[in-house]
């Protein structure tokens, strides 16, 4: 079943007297519990791509239908309560807000999601220990290390249950061992069900998905299945 | 609506959180609010005072007294017709007293000042009142110490004499005024009685430095039959019946001065409602240019709070754009703002009336007074409202950003 239906999806942008094609009629598909990377070089649209997916901005014509519903014409609001539910960003500089604990930023999406304050807890709790920070969660974001800012990110993105996890370069600002942990903490998420959308010009980190989408001046390029996977142990990923 | 105190509870969290993170900042914006909250709080007590005051002077007036003079209190009128008026005379005064069915008493009054001396002790222009027996009950007055004059003592003029406690304070400090004989502007009086404080009228002339003369007396010693300035008291029977006692007043009124149908009185019938109006116009002028230039400073303060806003929106772009992300409505972002700004203004107020309030006691030295509740209500509630005002502009900035530039923002 698709998740994710693009048809021939456009974004133009006007930059001062120039317009700009970033997306020229992309068509593409993801399915549950799919592990797709996305990857192109900078300026193909890659990023472009993202923001789409994950409703923060939306495309110039086309369809993108995202669980069934159409987003493609969704107001700010509308497409808040999309990103609220459905999607779980994950993020180069991890974005969390710094004055705020982990707990509280794991908790964040629920508030604006109307959980109340007893079910809050107890899911940002569950989310926290699912990433392996279960007694961290009273530090705030400058007492972590880089690592484990990127797991209060992905607990935080987690923590609704969205339809699909969105990592842009989840790996870029962390040294490759830290950078490995993180991806093999993708990998157990996706054996566990979870659909993973991975941006990124890493072959490497690429390399963890079941398919790569190459994108290039805006289209498809190639769209293949990933034959030899690259798979961490999954006992180190917890250990961090 | 339990999601709606999830989201100010939030919003409150931020609000002190942000305030937390630039303490200097927020003291300097918050100043103008202080200032702002503290200057309006003051003017608010001041006026207040000036109410008490009034207030408390008007009931010296009394109520269901007609005061039956030459010129009308509050001013109008034509000034040269009015001087060039026939001067009130004391037969005017029995005249009432004889012929009005609705009037309780009648007492004509006349003042001037002179100094009171007993030994060496020398009081410089006391107010000399003469006036007959009656006066006790039309200025509603009581006597501490000793009585009042009887109708034998004022209509045979006799030397005797009622002090204010003013006057018995200063002139007998340790001993009984009781008998003794006092010198008025030079001429000799016994003390029959004192009478009870009455306070200062307007926080001015004070009630209580006045001598009580018999007022044939009065006029033989002290001023001429001619002088003016006679005042006739007419306290009503029923001061719910005030108007109609006034009526007949003013027809007795008009046929003693033997007036025509075609004249106009010649004579003014002045109360104190005419004295309250007077005055209430005045004070509400007093206030609305006092609230007025202080609630100036609050504007300022509240321009302040817009300025400093803005650039905690600025500041906070990435937040902004981090919490548009995982989803947050415009309408969150907006009421946090709101509330961060309101946070400012309130807690601007609460130390603005913690200043305030032991400012506002030394004003009660001077006018005594005391800081209405009302005020401190009113000025906590104005101060939230500065805050949602001048935060308001910019939190709907950082509501419509939009979220991809936001998270790019370094």
């Amino acid at each position: 079943m698709a998740i994710i239906k693009f048809v021939n999806i456009t974004k133009m942008y006007q930059m001062g007297a120039e317009e700009v094609h970033a997306l020229q009629g992309l068509n593409v598909e993801i399915n549950k519990n799919e592990y797709v990377a996305i990857m192109g070089p900078s300026g193909s649209g890659k990023s472009t791509l993202m923001n789409i997916i994950g409703c923060l901005d939306t495309p110039t014509s086309g369809l993108y239908e995202l669980n069934g519903t159409n987003v493609s014409d969704m107001n700010d609001n509308q497409l808040a309560k999309i990103r609220n539910k459905e999607i779980g960003f994950v993020f180069q500089t991890f974005n969390l807000l710094a004055r705020s604990n982990v707990l509280h930023n794991v908790e964040l999406p629920l508030i604006y999601g109307g959980v109340g304050s007893s079910e809050r807890k107890k899911l940002a709790k569950e989310a926290i220990d699912r990433v392996g920070l279960g007694d961290r969660s009273l530090h705030k974001p400058n007492e972590l290390s880089g690592g484990q800012r990127q797991r209060v990110a992905i607990a935080r993105a987690l923590v609704t249950r969205p339809s699909i996890l969105l990592a842009d370069e989840p790996t870029g600002n962390l040294d490759s061992k830290t950078g490995d942990e993180i991806m093999g903490l993708f990998d157990i998420l996706h054996q566990e069900g979870n659909t993973i959308i991975l941006v990124t010009h890493e072959a490497d980190i690429a390399a963890h998905a079941h398919r790569i989408v190459h994108i290039r001046d805006g289209k498809v390029e190639t769209d293949e299945k990933v034959t030899n996977r690259r798979v961490i142990r999954q006992t180190s990923a917890i250990s961090a | 609506m339990r999601y709606f105190f999830d989201e100010l509870k939030e919003g409150l969290s931020i609000a002190f959180a942000a305030i937390r993170a630039n303490k200097m900042r927020s003291v300097l914006t918050t100043l103008g609010i202080v200032i702002g909250i503290v200057s309006v709080t003051l003017m608010g007590t001041a006026i207040e005072g000036l109410n008490r005051a009034f207030n408390k002077s008007i009931a010296a007036i009394g109520a269901d007294v007609l005061y039956i003079q030459k010129w009308p209190w509050g001013g109008g009128g034509n000034w040269w017709e009015i001087r060039n008026r026939r001067d009130l005379s004391i037969q005017h005064a029995r005249s009432i007293e004889r012929n009005a069915e609705t009037v309780r008493s009648v007492s004509p009054t006349n003042g001037t000042a002179r100094n009171v001396q007993f030994g060496r002790k020398l009081i410089e222009n006391a107010i000399v009142v003469g006036t007959d027996e009656d006066f006790l009950e039309t200025s509603n007055v009581n006597v501490v110490l000793g009585r009042f004059m009887t109708a034998l003592e004022t209509n045979g003029g006799r030397p005797v004499c009622v002090i204010g406690s003013e006057i018995s304070e200063n002139l007998f400090p340790s001993e009984s005024p009781l008998g003794k004989v006092i010198k008025v502007g030079g001429y000799p009086y016994r003390v029959l009685g004192v009478l009870d404080r009455q306070g200062s009228f307007l926080g001015m002339a004070s009630l209580d430095n006045r001598v009580y003369v018999p007022i044939s007396r009065f006029y033989k010693e002290f001023k001429s039959m001619h002088g003016g300035g006679l005042s006739i008291m007419v306290k009503a029977e029923n001061l719910a019946d005030l108007e109609e006692t006034k009526e007949e007043v003013r027809g007795i009124m008009r046929k003693a001065r033997k007036l025509s149908p075609k004249q106009e009185d010649d004579f003014a019938i002045n109360q104190q409602e005419i004295f309250v109006n007077f005055f209430n116009q005045i004070g509400s002028v007093i206030a609305a240019v006092g609230l007025f230039i202080t609630g100036l400073s609050l504007f300022v303060g509240g321009i302040g709070i817009m300025n400093i806003m803005f650039v905690s929106v600025t500041e906070r772009t990435k937040e902004i754009g981090i919490r548009k992300a995982i989803g947050a409505p415009r309408r969150s972002i907006l009421l946090q703002f709101l509330m961060e700004a309101a946070t400012l203004c309130l807690m601007g107020g609460m130390i603005g009336i913690i200043i305030a309030f032991p400012l506002s006691l030394i004003i009660d030295q001077v006018l005594p007074t005391a800081m209405p509740v009302i005020i401190v209500v009113v000025a906590l509630l104005v101060s939230i409202l500065v805050g949602v005002i001048s935060g308001f502009l910019p939190a709907y900035r950082a509501s419509r950003m939009d979220p991809v530039d936001a998270l790019r923002y370094e």
